[in-house]
């Protein structure tokens, strides 16, 4: 019997992750092309900044974040850039922009690439726009800017930065890996990020079905002060791993609704974002690199990969002995929440932590179910981690109804996709709560536009109204002198009598 | 290389409707082997008149909607529905009689809500409703459980069942083996001014453990429901809460007027107890949907049914109780919403 949450409920799941803990990391060879999505997995796209034709060398600035969603792209190998065009991609649709760029061999370093050597003395706010410039975005997944995020936390005085190691979606371990063989650079990253964010605590938080992690990363922090900087054991429960999850695990209050756990004082950051901070402080390198676990029982030799950004998938494939059996599906990600794609020729980005390569037989014989009417068993509110009623908030897309979507925390759905697994009539909820916030988003747009045209036409009408009454004023006012004038002429007439 | 794209989760648990209605079918084997062995065979055929029905009803119905036919006969919803109904209904029924109710469960009870998953009432219990108003007198006569004492063998059951089955059950030469439920007879003798100790000294009504016959069924039905509960086809709330519904003002009643109330035990023992906790209120589509709001909605069907059976003029109350609360569901999932995560209570 697996221990209960602290959030209101979750599932233990088949971890299928000894597969690929077995081996250690594979470290993959500069491939002769990379293929850079403008959109890292953030859902957000980067600049380019250099042109068809152009020159780089290792660590060359290729694209330029413009907002704050998007993370600044670093060239990961020396060459030339050969295509500006749309590809294959691991967004929405399949295809995106990326940047292509053909190997010419050598290691050229860009001349930016220097260690950081002030980084004690460093302002912590110089110290995030650092961090902004060498792309650090998550790399648990969501490839969001941690600048962005600890700017956010900055201004709201987070004073606890939550280092995430749960990963809690089955198949992954590359942050198991990672914490096992890196864990001194683990620490000095959460030192960094901490020293940034002028957070007094920070906590690592590891599931419990890691103890190797675990003891690697106590044996790192030996001789730390434990109330600054300490390592949380949670249970292993899916979706220990999500933000607001993992924050009530640790800290026992909740993230409320339509905050951020930013706003709510804690800065989470994912165990290899905080090696990837120490990494870049120790050579001042750029985000370049990421772990990323190639597993599932379509490949041959599941491990993990240590791969430049921008490798094409077939190569990290390779890396793990090629594809055997009989493979059905490539997805980036884990078997809950990860995106299938359609091409191996995608190019690896910050978010991917896993490539797994599925069978039928991991699918769980998934496809091809027909969907059944909802009986209202309730088992998917008996595993919902934000406390929903699944079946209600279902009921209630269906009948389009947006108000109450609002009510049943359409918002508050994480997509973790644990209503979907449990589902005794196979109704695709996962995806329906996708198309409902969807939903929700434009109704919102249309209102605000509504309500723009509507406050527009009324300054207009006002306008006019004012302008109108304006008009008549200057009239009464020379039908009142012209008036007075003819009394007066009247007058001097009458007087005249 | 190519491969097929669609939106996560990619894994599923593997639960279908089909395999929860097969597992109540057979938690339900239990109950059906008992009511066999001590109120004879006429239980397999009302089983057979039932789901024949039954499934005819639901393919017409499918047909006459313009659904397909196959998948929802399939999922073996209709077939628990059936079969619940036949282990509620006496196994003395005429054939016609269990058509008539079978094919109101399924029309009346199920379809015109719009089938599966959209009926606001216990399609069961729909047509066990209407038989027992229209039918009083069918519907409250028994054979007398195999386990009284002087009681007629099996072979004689078998053949009272066969002619009941044709209409014929009425003959006075099987008198002597039939009649009403322990609780038809106790509440009717409690009218009558007896008092409970009278009743059941007789040991004809009462055994050892609860009401003839009834007992050993509704052990039974238990043994069926805690398999339920154990392979968490059932959640524990809504059996629990429909006992507590039902024990605790039996109980304290008893415990107030021991002659004139039933104690908790046999209550627990006699009519449909189990079978309604376990099998009937556990509906899940006509049944309140929050845990919480579950508690209330079993709580209440166990208070109704004690009601009924105490002060009320039907034997047994679950029915009558089940559709009621059934009413009540919308009001009960109005107020019983579960915090949301993050939000303020």
């Amino acid at each position: 019997m697996p221990a209960r949450p602290e959030f209101p409920a979750g599932l233990a799941l088949d971890a299928h992750k000894q597969q690929a803990t077995g081996l250690p990391i594979v470290e993959l060879a500069p491939p002769a092309q990379v293929v850079l999505a403008l959109d890292q997995g953030s859902g957000s796209t980067a600049q380019p900044v250099v042109a068809v034709g152009a020159r780089v060398a290792i660590g060359t600035l290729v694209a330029r974040a413009e907002d704050a969603t998007a993370a600044a792209i670093h060239a990961p190998i020396a060459g030339i850039v050969i295509a500006i065009e749309s590809r294959a991609a691991a967004a929405e649709g399949g295809h995106g922009v990326c940047i292509v760029i053909e190997g010419d061999g050598t290691a050229t370093l860009d001349a930016s690439i220097r260690p950081v050597p002030d980084l004690g003395t460093l302002d912590p706010a110089e110290l995030v726009h650092r961090l902004r410039d060498a792309g650090i975005a998550g790399l648990g997944g969501a490839a969001f800017p941690t600048a962005t995020k600890l700017a956010a936390a900055r201004a709201s005085g987070a004073q606890l930065l939550l280092l995430n190691g749960a990963e809690c979606e089955p198949w992954i371990c590359c942050d198991d890996l990672l914490m096992r063989s890196s864990a001194a650079e683990v620490v000095l990253g959460a030192r960094i990020l901490q020293h940034a964010l002028g957070a007094a605590r920070c906590v690592i938080a590891v599931e419990d079905d890691k103890p190797e992690a675990i003891a690697a990363l106590r044996a790192a922090l030996d001789g730390w002060d434990e109330a600054a900087l300490s390592v949380a054991v949670v249970p292993a429960v899916y979706p220990q791993g999500a933000e607001r999850q993992l924050v009530t695990a640790v800290t026992g209050s909740e993230v409320p609704s339509g905050s951020l756990p930013a706003q709510a004082g804690v800065l989470c950051q994912n165990v290899a974002t905080a090696a990837a901070v120490a990494r870049w402080a120790r050579d001042g390198a750029p985000t370049m690199a990421r772990i990323v676990t190639v597993t599932g029982s379509g490949v041959a030799r599941p491990c993990n990969v240590r791969a430049l950004l921008g490798t094409p998938l077939a190569a990290l494939i390779d890396a793990a002995g090629g594809y055997q059996g009989k493979p059905l599906r490539l997805i980036a990600g884990g078997s809950m929440t990860g995106r299938a794609l359609a091409s191996d020729e995608v190019g690896l980005t910050k978010a991917m932590n896993c490539i797994l390569v599925a069978t039928s037989e991991d699918l769980g014989g998934s496809r091809g179910r027909r969907e059944m009417p909802c009986i209202r068993c309730g088992d998917c509110a008996a595993v919902c981690p934000a406390g929903l009623l699944p079946q209600m908030l279902h009921r209630a897309t269906l009948a389009d109804d947006l108000q109450s979507m609002r009510r049943l925390g359409a918002h508050d759905c994480i997509d973790c996709g644990l209503c979907d697994y449990v589902c005794p009539s196979q109704i695709p909820l996962a995806s329906r709560f996708r198309a409902a916030r969807q939903t929700l988003r434009i109704a919102d747009e249309s209102a605000r536009r509504a309500n723009a045209a509507k406050a527009s036409y009324e300054r207009r009408e006002q306008r006019q109204r004012a302008a109108a009454a304006a008009e008549q004023l200057a009239l009464d006012t020379v039908r009142s002198r012209a008036g007075q004038d003819r009394e007066a002429a009247a007058g001097r007439v009458g007087g005249t009598d | 290389m190519r491969f097929d794209t669609s939106p996560a989760p990619h894994i599923v648990a593997g639960y279908s409707v089909p395999r929860v209605m097969f597992q109540v079918l057979l938690a339900l084997l239990p109950a059906g082997i008992v009511h066999l062995v001590l109120f004879g065979p006429g239980l397999l055929l009302q089983l057979a008149v039932a789901c024949v029905t039954a499934l005819l009803c639901e393919a017409l119905a499918l047909h006459w909607r313009g659904r397909d036919t196959t998948p929802a006969l399939k999922d073996g919803s209709v077939l628990v529905t059936a079969c619940l109904l036949a282990l509620s209904i006496p196994p003395l029924l005429p054939w016609w009689l269990t058509l008539f109710g079978t094919a109101l469960a399924v029309l009346l009870g199920k379809h015109v809500f719009g089938g599966l998953g959209q009926n606001p009432f216990n399609p069961a219990m729909v047509g066990y409703a209407m038989m027992l108003v229209s039918f009083p007198a069918e519907m409250t006569r028994w054979p007398v459980p195999l386990d009284t004492p002087g009681a007629g063998s099996w072979a004689e059951l078998a053949r009272l069942s066969m002619a009941s089955f044709y209409g014929a059950g009425a003959d006075p030469r099987f008198d002597g083996y039939t009649g009403a439920t322990a609780l038809d007879s106790i509440r009717s003798g409690l009218d009558l001014r007896y008092t409970l100790p009278e009743l059941l000294g007789r040991g004809e009504i009462g055994g050892p453990l609860g009401a003839r016959g009834f007992a050993w069924l509704n052990l039974a039905a238990l043994a069926g429901g805690l398999y339920l509960l154990a392979r968490r086809l059932v959640r524990w709330h809504i059996p629990v809460a429909v006992l507590a519904g039902l024990l605790v003002p039996a109980f304290l009643a008893h415990a107030l007027d021991p002659g004139g109330h039933l104690p908790a035990s046999m209550q627990a023992f006699s009519g449909a107890t189990m079978l309604a906790a376990f099998f009937i209120a556990t509906d899940p589509v006509s049944a309140a949907t929050s845990d919480r709001g579950r508690l209330w909605y079993g709580a209440g069907i166990g208070l109704v049914t004690w009601v009924i059976r105490t002060w009320g003029g039907y034997p047994d109350g679950f029915a009558f109780a089940v559709l009621l609360l059934n009413l009540a569901v919308p009001l009960i999932d109005r107020y019983t919403v579960p915090r949301i995560y993050g939000r303020d209570a």
